[in-house]
C-alpha cells in the first residue's frame, strides 16, 4: 500500500488494548505511513492451533488473508503479538503446505482461492526499519527514563516466525535508544509472562510477573515497554499483589510522548501519569 | 391411484425415515400435512416470519445439510427431511440496566464468552433461511461493536439453526438479541415519539379502537388490514 500499511486490528485492539492502538496509530500517521484498517478480517482465534490435521483452526486467519488480498495487498501489519504469531504460523502453513492450502480454498466456497501471497508483519519491524526517520521526529527525548524492554514469547517464539533473535532480541532496544530513553537490559525479558493462565490460574501468572518485574526494578528500570496486550495486562493488573507497582508501557506509547503526541493512556491498571510528571515528559 | 395422485404431479419425499408422495409445488409445510401430520410445535406464522418452522434436510445429489424455513421452502423430489421445532440454547439473564457499553468494552463477551471460540467457519451464515451474515456480526460482538451486531442480525426471526450448526456451540440468535437490546437502550437515539405514543396507550385513547376490531368479524378484519395507510402522519 503506497500510502501506508494495511492494518489488521485484531479483537482486543478495539477494546482492552485501545490505548496501543491509538498510539501505534498516531504514531505510523505522525511518521507519514498510516496504518489502514482492513475493510474485513476476523479474529484471528488467539491461539496457535499445533494439531497437524487440524485445518479448521486455521480457517480464521486465512479469511483474513483472503481479505488482504481481496483488497488487493500483499503486506499485513499487526500490532497485537498474539494475532501477529497465529496469522502468521498459519499464513506460513499454507505456503509451504500445498495440500493444506487447497484444502482449505476447497472449504472456502464463498471467497476466491487464497494464492498465499500474502506477508505478515509485526508493527517492530515496520518500526525499525523507520528508526531514523523516528529519530529525526523525536521533539521530547525521554532521557530521563530507564525502561526495560520484554518481548514475551509471541513475537520470538517459534523461531521460524520470529521478528528477532530469539535468545537475544535488540529491537526494542534500538527504538528505547532512538527515543532517546536509557534502556535497562531484564535477562528474563524473553520469558513467559504466564499468558492465558490469567484465566483460571492467576497463581502461575502471579509468580511469572513477580519474577520478570523485581529483576526489572532490581537493575533500576522506572518501567517496562512491550507491545503484546496480554503480556500488558498480566504486568500491569498482576503487580497488585506484589510489592511493585512500575507501569507498563506499550512502547508505541513512549515513542508517541518522545514524539510529542498526545496520548490517552487510559487503560493502564498502574497509572503511568505520575511517573511522567515525575520526569517532566508530561506537565 | 387416487383422484388427486392422477391430476397432479406427485413427487417422493421422506419424512423421518418414511416415504410418502406429496403433490410437487406444495411447501414442506403444507406436504407434512398433506403427508398427515398435524402441528402441534414448530409452526406459526406460515408466512416467514416467527421462525417457528425450521427444517432440516438433505437431497440426494448433495451430502451437506440444508436448512430452511418450512413455510417457504417448497418440497423437492427426493428430499429428506426433519422438523425442529425448537433449539436448546440458553439465554443469559441481564439487566439492562447494567449492560452500558460505554462502561464494559467488551459487555457481549461477558454474557456469551463462547463467541470467543468462533473458528470463522461461517457455517452459521449458511444455515441462515434469511441470509444474515451470522458469522459476521459474531465477529462484531467480539471485537465490542453492538451496534455492528445488532444491526447485521437486524432480521433474525430467530430460528436457531445457526446455533445447531455452530462447532463452537455459539448461541447465536440470544447473542444477536443482546445486542439489540443494548443497541436500543444505549447506542440508539432516544424516541420522543414512542414514548409520547406509549402514554398514549397507557391513558387508554386506543381503547375504543381497539375493542371495536376485537369485534370485527374476520373478513372485515382482513379488509382493514389489506387497505391500511402506513404513510406518515403529516
Ligand atoms: S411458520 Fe413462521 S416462519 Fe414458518
Amino acid at each position: 500500500m503506497e500510502e501506508g500499511y494495511l492494518y489488521y486490528p485484531g479483537c482486543t485492539l478495539k477494546t482492552k488494548a485501545s490505548d496501543y492502538e491509538e498510539s501505534a496509530m498516531a504514531v505510523m500517521e505522525a511518521l507519514g505511513k498510516p496504518l489502514v484498517e482492513m475493510d474485513d478480517w476476523y479474529c484471528c482465534g488467539a491461539v496457535q492451533s499445533l494439531t497437524e490435521d487440524d485445518i479448521m483452526h486455521q480457517i480464521a486467519p486465512i479469511r483474513t488473508m483472503c481479505c488482504a488480498q481481496e483488497q488487493g495487498e500483499k503486506e499485513v501489519v499487526t500490532l497485537c503479538d498474539m494475532c501477529y504469531n497465529v496469522l502468521k504460523q498459519a499464513n506460513e502453513r499454507m505456503k509451504e503446505k500445498p495440500d493444506d492450502l487447497e484444502t482449505m480454498n476447497e472449504f472456502l466456497t464463498e471467497d476466491p482461492d487464497y494464492l498465499g501471497e500474502v506477508d505478515v508483519h509485526h508493527i517492530f519491524e515496520i518500526l525499525r526499519d523507520m528508526k531514523d526517520e523516528i529519530k529525526k521526529k523525536v521533539k521530547k527525548p525521554i532521557t530521563d527514563l530507564k525502561i526495560a524492554p520484554y518481548y514475551g514469547c509471541m513475537l520470538l517464539r517459534p523461531d521460524h516466525v520470529a521478528i528477532d533473535d530469539t535468545e537475544d532480541p535488540h529491537i526494542m532496544e534500538g527504538l528505547l535508544e532512538a527515543i532517546g530513553a536509557e534502556v535497562i537490559h531484564n535477562p528474563k525479558r524473553t520469558e513467559c509472562c504466564g499468558s492465558y493462565h490469567t484465566v483460571n490460574r492467576s497463581d502461575i501468572v502471579e509468580k511469572r510477573v513477580e519474577d520478570i518485574v523485581s529483576r526489572a526494578v532490581k537493575d533500576g528500570a522506572d518501567a517496562i515497554a512491550l507491545s503484546c496486550p496480554l503480556c500488558q495486562f498480566n504486568l500491569d493488573f498482576h503487580q497488585r499483589n506484589t510489592e511493585y507497582d512500575i507501569p507498563v508501557f506499550y512502547l508505541t506509547e513512549l515513542i508517541a510522548l518522545a514524539m510529542g503526541i498526545e496520548v490517552g493512556m487510559e487503560k493502564h491498571k498502574i497509572d503511568p501519569k505520575s511517573l511522567l510528571k515525575d520526569k517532566k515528559i508530561l506537565e | 391411484m387416487s383422484e388427486d395422485e392422477e391430476n397432479r404431479e406427485m413427487i417422493e419425499i421422506f419424512v423421518m425415515g418414511k416415504r410418502y408422495k406429496v403433490p410437487k409445488g406444495l411447501t414442506i409445510m403444507t406436504a407434512l400435512e398433506y403427508a398427515g401430520y398435524k402441528y402441534v410445535r414448530g409452526c406459526g406464522c406460515r408466512g416467514g416470519f416467527c421462525g417457528a418452522c425450521a427444517t432440516i434436510y438433505r437431497t440426494e445429489d448433495e451430502y451437506k445439510f440444508k436448512m430452511d424455513l418450512a413455510c417457504q421452502t417448497a418440497v423437492q423430489d427426493g428430499m429428506f427431511l426433519v422438523q425442529l421445532p425448537f433449539v436448546p440454547a440458553v439465554r443469559e439473564d441481564f439487566d439492562i440496566e447494567e449492560v452500558d457499553p460505554k462502561e464494559n468494552d467488551n459487555v457481549m463477551l461477558d454474557y456469551y464468552s463462547e463467541i470467543a471460540r468462533c473458528v470463522s467457519c461461517n457455517t452459521c451464515t449458511k444455515a441462515c433461511p434469511q441470509d444474515i451474515e451470522a458469522m459476521d456480526y459474531v465477529q462484531a460482538a467480539l471485537r465490542g461493536d453492538v451496534e455492528r451486531c445488532a444491526d447485521l442480525s437486524f432480521d433474525c426471526i430467530q430460528c436457531g439453526l445457526c446455533s445447531i450448526r455452530c462447532p463452537a456451540d455459539i448461541k447465536h440468535y440470544h447473542l444477536a438479541q443482546l445486542a439489540r437490546r443494548i443497541t436500543g437502550r444505549y447506542i440508539h437515539e432516544h424516541s420522543d415519539e414512542l414514548e409520547k405514543r406509549v402514554q398514549e396507550i397507557k391513558n387508554g385513547e386506543y381503547d375504543d379502537k381497539m375493542k371495536e376490531m376485537v369485534e370485527m368479524e374476520m373478513e372485515e378484519l382482513k379488509k382493514l388490514y389489506e387497505e391500511r395507510d402506513i404513510r406518515e402522519e403529516g
